[in-house]
C-alpha cells in the first residue's frame, strides 16, 4: 500500500515539475519577444507555415461547418416557422464558438504536430545542441518566432473561418431553405449588433471570438515546442512527442474555451 | 611526462586477472603485438604527429593552459565522472578515450557549460566558467567550435547557410565578407565551395557532412575545437581524411582541440596526449608513445593488441 502511495506521490511530483517547466518555457519565450536579436525572417517563415499553409483546411472546415449548421438549424426552426433566424444562429455559433475552436483544433493537429516533429527531430539529431554550442539560445531562435506567429495567425485564421462559415450558411439558407440572401445578411448584422460594441465600432461578439484564438495560438505553439524540445529516445520519441502535442493541445483548447466563455460572458453581460 | 597520471590500481582492477588463460601472453602473440606497435610508431613519425607534439612542447616550456578541469565530479542517476582533473594546453590535441558510458561526451558538455559539475571547477583560458549565467555561457561558447558525432547540420539550411550561421549570428560582417569567409573555411576542409554551397545536408555524404561541420565550427576562428566521435561511422579512407584535417587544424591554425573518440588508430595519430577514462575515473593521461609503450594490463586490453 505504501508503494502505491509512493508511486502516486512521485508521479504527481513529475507532473508538477512538467507543468513548471512548461510555464518557465512560456515565460522565457514571451520575455524574448522584447529582447534582441529579433529573428524577423523566422517569424515571417513561421507565419507562412502556421497561417498561410493552414488556409485551405480552415476554409474547407469553416465553409462546411457553416453549411451543416444552417442545414440542421433549418430543420429544427422550420417546426416553429423561425427559419428567418438561421443567419443569427449561424453567426452567433461561428463567431463565438465554432470559428475559434475549430480553427484551434485544426491548427493543433496540423501545426502543433509539425512543430513537435520538427523540434523533436532537431533534438534527436543534436541540432538543438548545435544551436547551443553556436551561442544561440534555442528558445529565442525556435520557440519565440513560432509563438509570435501563432499568436498573430490564429486570430486571422479564425476570422477566415467565421466569414466562410457564415457564407456557407448563406448558401444553404438561399438554395435549400429558400431564404433571400438580403434577409439572411440582415439577421447576421442584427446578431452582431445585438451583442453591443466596445469603443463604438468593435462588436463585442468579435472581441469574444478573437480573444480565444489568441490564447489557443499560444497553447498550440508552446505545447508543440515543449514536447519537441523535450523529445527523448530517437525517432520513436519524435512520434510520441507529436501525439502528445495533439492530444494535450486539443484538450487544453477545449478546457480553456469553457473557462474563457464563462469569463467573457460574465464580463460582457455587465 | 610530468603530467602523466596513471593509476595502476584502477587499471589493474578492471583488467583481466593475469593468471586467466584467455590473456596469458604467449611468445607468438607478444611478437605480433610488438610488430603492430612498431608499425604504429613509424606511422606516427611519418604523419608528423610525434614531431607536432614535440614542437608544441618545445615552443614554450610552460604552454598556456586553455582548458582546465579541477577535481570535477558529476552524477545523474548514477556517478558519471569522479574527481577528474586535466589540463589542455595551447595548440594541443587532447584525445579523450574510454569505453561507452564512461563520461567522455560529458566532458565536452562540461567544457561547453551545457552541464555544471556537482564538484570541482572548469576553467577556459583561465576563467572559471562553472557558475556562469546562461547568457554568459553563450558568450563563452562563441570562443569554441563543436563538431558533433552526426555533424548536426541544420537540415533546413544549405551548406552555405550552415557555415555562415555563426558569422551572421555573432559578427557584423557584410554578406560579401560572410561569403568570403565561408568559401575560405570550406576550402580549408578540402571542399569545393562552388560545388557544395547550395546543397542541403541531406545531399552530402557522411564524410562531407563532417567536413562541413568542421567548417561551421571553424567559421568564427575559435580558440578551442571540440569533436565528439569525429570518425565514427566513416570508412577507413574518410577516417584518414578527417584525422589529417584535425592535425592540419592544430598545425596551421594552432587551435586547442579536445577529441572524444573510440578509434584507437586515428587517436594515436592525431593526439598530443591521450586521456583514458574507466569506471567514471581518469586512469591514464599521457602521450601516444607512453600509451602504446605501457605494459599495464587494462591499457593493453583497451588498445586491442596495438
Amino acid at each position: 500500500m505504501r508503494n502505491v502511495f509512493q508511486r502516486i506521490n512521485e508521479t504527481a511530483k513529475l507532473h508538477v515539475l512538467d507543468a513548471q517547466e512548461y510555464f518557465v518555457l512560456a515565460w522565457t519565450a514571451i520575455r524574448f519577444i522584447f529582447a534582441r536579436p529579433f529573428y524577423a525572417a523566422d517569424v515571417v517563415q513561421q507565419m507562412n507555415a502556421i497561417g498561410v499553409q493552414s488556409l485551405t483546411i480552415v476554409l474547407l472546415t469553416g465553409f462546411f461547418t457553416g453549411m451543416v449548421l444552417s442545414l440542421q438549424s433549418s430543420v429544427q426552426m422550420a417546426q416553429f416557422g423561425a427559419t428567418i433566424y438561421i443567419g443569427r444562429l449561424v453567426t452567433a455559433s461561428m463567431i463565438r464558438e465554432l470559428g475559434p475552436v475549430l480553427a484551434g483544433l485544426i491548427v493543433a493537429g496540423r501545426v502543433g504536430s509539425g512543430i513537435a516533429a520538427q523540434l523533436g527531430s532537431m533534438r534527436v539529431t543534436e541540432q538543438i545542441d548545435a544551436l547551443n554550442t553556436l551561442g544561440t539560445d534555442p528558445i529565442k531562435k525556435l520557440v519565440t518566432p513560432r509563438l509570435l506567429a501563432a499568436l498573430v495567425m490564429l486570430p486571422v485564421l479564425t476570422i477566415v473561418s467565421d466569414v466562410v462559415g457564415i457564407l456557407g450558411g448563406n448558401v444553404i439558407a438561399s438554395f435549400y431553405v429558400g431564404l433571400p440572401s438580403s434577409l439572411y445578411w440582415s439577421t447576421v448584422w442584427q446578431q452582431i449588433a445585438q451583442g453591443g460594441f466596445t469603443l463604438r465600432y468593435l462588436p463585442n461578439d468579435f472581441i469574444q471570438g478573437l480573444s480565444k484564438p489568441f490564447v489557443f495560438g499560444g497553447i498550440i505553439a508552446l505545447t508543440g515546442c515543449y514536447f519537441g524540445l523535450n523529445t527523448r529516445g530517437g525517432t520513436e520519441g519524435v512520434g510520441v512527442a507529436t501525439t502528445r502535442t495533439v492530444v494535450i493541445a486539443s484538450i487544453a483548447i477545449l478546457i480553456t474555451d469553457y473557462f474563457m466563455t464563462q469569463l467573457l460572458l460574465g464580463f460582457f453581460a455587465t | 611526462m610530468s603530467d602523466t597520471t596513471f593509476r595502476h590500481g584502477d587499471g589493474a582492477a578492471r583488467g583481466t586477472p593475469t593468471n586467466a588463460p584467455a590473456t596469458r601472453p604467449d611468445e607468438r602473440a607478444r611478437r605480433q603485438r610488438e610488430r603492430v606497435r612498431r608499425a604504429i610508431r613509424s606511422e606516427l613519425a611519418r604523419d608528423g604527429a610525434q614531431s607536432l607534439a614535440d614542437a608544441a612542447r618545445m615552443e614554450e616550456d610552460t604552454p598556456r593552459p586553455i582548458i582546465e578541469l579541477e577535481h570535477v565530479s558529476l552524477a545523474f542517476d548514477r556517478p558519471v565522472l569522479h574527481d577528474v582533473s586535466f589540463t589542455a594546453h595551447e595548440r594541443e590535441t587532447l584525445v579523450v578515450m574510454g569505453e561507452s558510458g564512461t563520461g567522455k561526451s560529458t566532458i565536452l558538455k562540461l567544457i561547453l557549460r551545457l552541464l555544471v559539475p556537482d564538484a570541482g571547477r572548469v576553467l577556459v583560458d583561465g576563467a572559471d566558467i562553472t557558475h556562469l549565467t546562461f547568457e554568459d555561457a553563450l558568450l563563452v561558447r562563441e570562443t569554441m567550435g563543436m563538431v558533433f558525432q552526426g555533424a548536426a547540420l541544420f537540415d533546413s539550411m544549405t551548406v552555405f547557410e550552415n557555415v555562415a550561421y555563426p558569422l551572421r549570428e555573432h559578427t557584423s560582417l557584410s554578406e560579401e565578407e560572410v561569403e568570403a569567409r565561408v568559401r575560405e573555411k570550406l576550402r580549408f576542409v578540402d571542399l569545393d565551395p562552388d560545388a557544395v554551397m547550395e546543397q542541403l545536408p541531406a545531399e552530402l555524404s557522411g564524410g562531407m557532412k563532417k567536413r562541413v561541420g568542421i567548417a561551421r565550427g571553424l567559421a568564427n576562428d575559435p580558440l578551442i575545437m571540440l569533436y565528439d566521435e569525429p570518425t565514427s561511422g566513416l570508412d577507413p579512407l574518410t577516417t584518414g581524411t578527417i584525422t589529417r584535417l584535425i592535425q592540419k587544424l592544430q598545425r596551421e591554425l594552432g587551435v586547442t582541440s579536445i577529441v572524444v573518440s573510440h578509434d584507437v588508430r586515428s587517436s594515436l595519430r592525431m593526439a598530443s596526449r591521450i586521456l583514458l577514462l574507466a569506471d567514471t575515473r581518469m586512469v591514464f593521461c599521457g602521450s601516444p608513445e607512453e600509451m602504446t609503450g605501457s605494459d599495464d594490463e587494462y591499457l593493453r586490453e583497451f588498445l586491442g593488441g596495438i
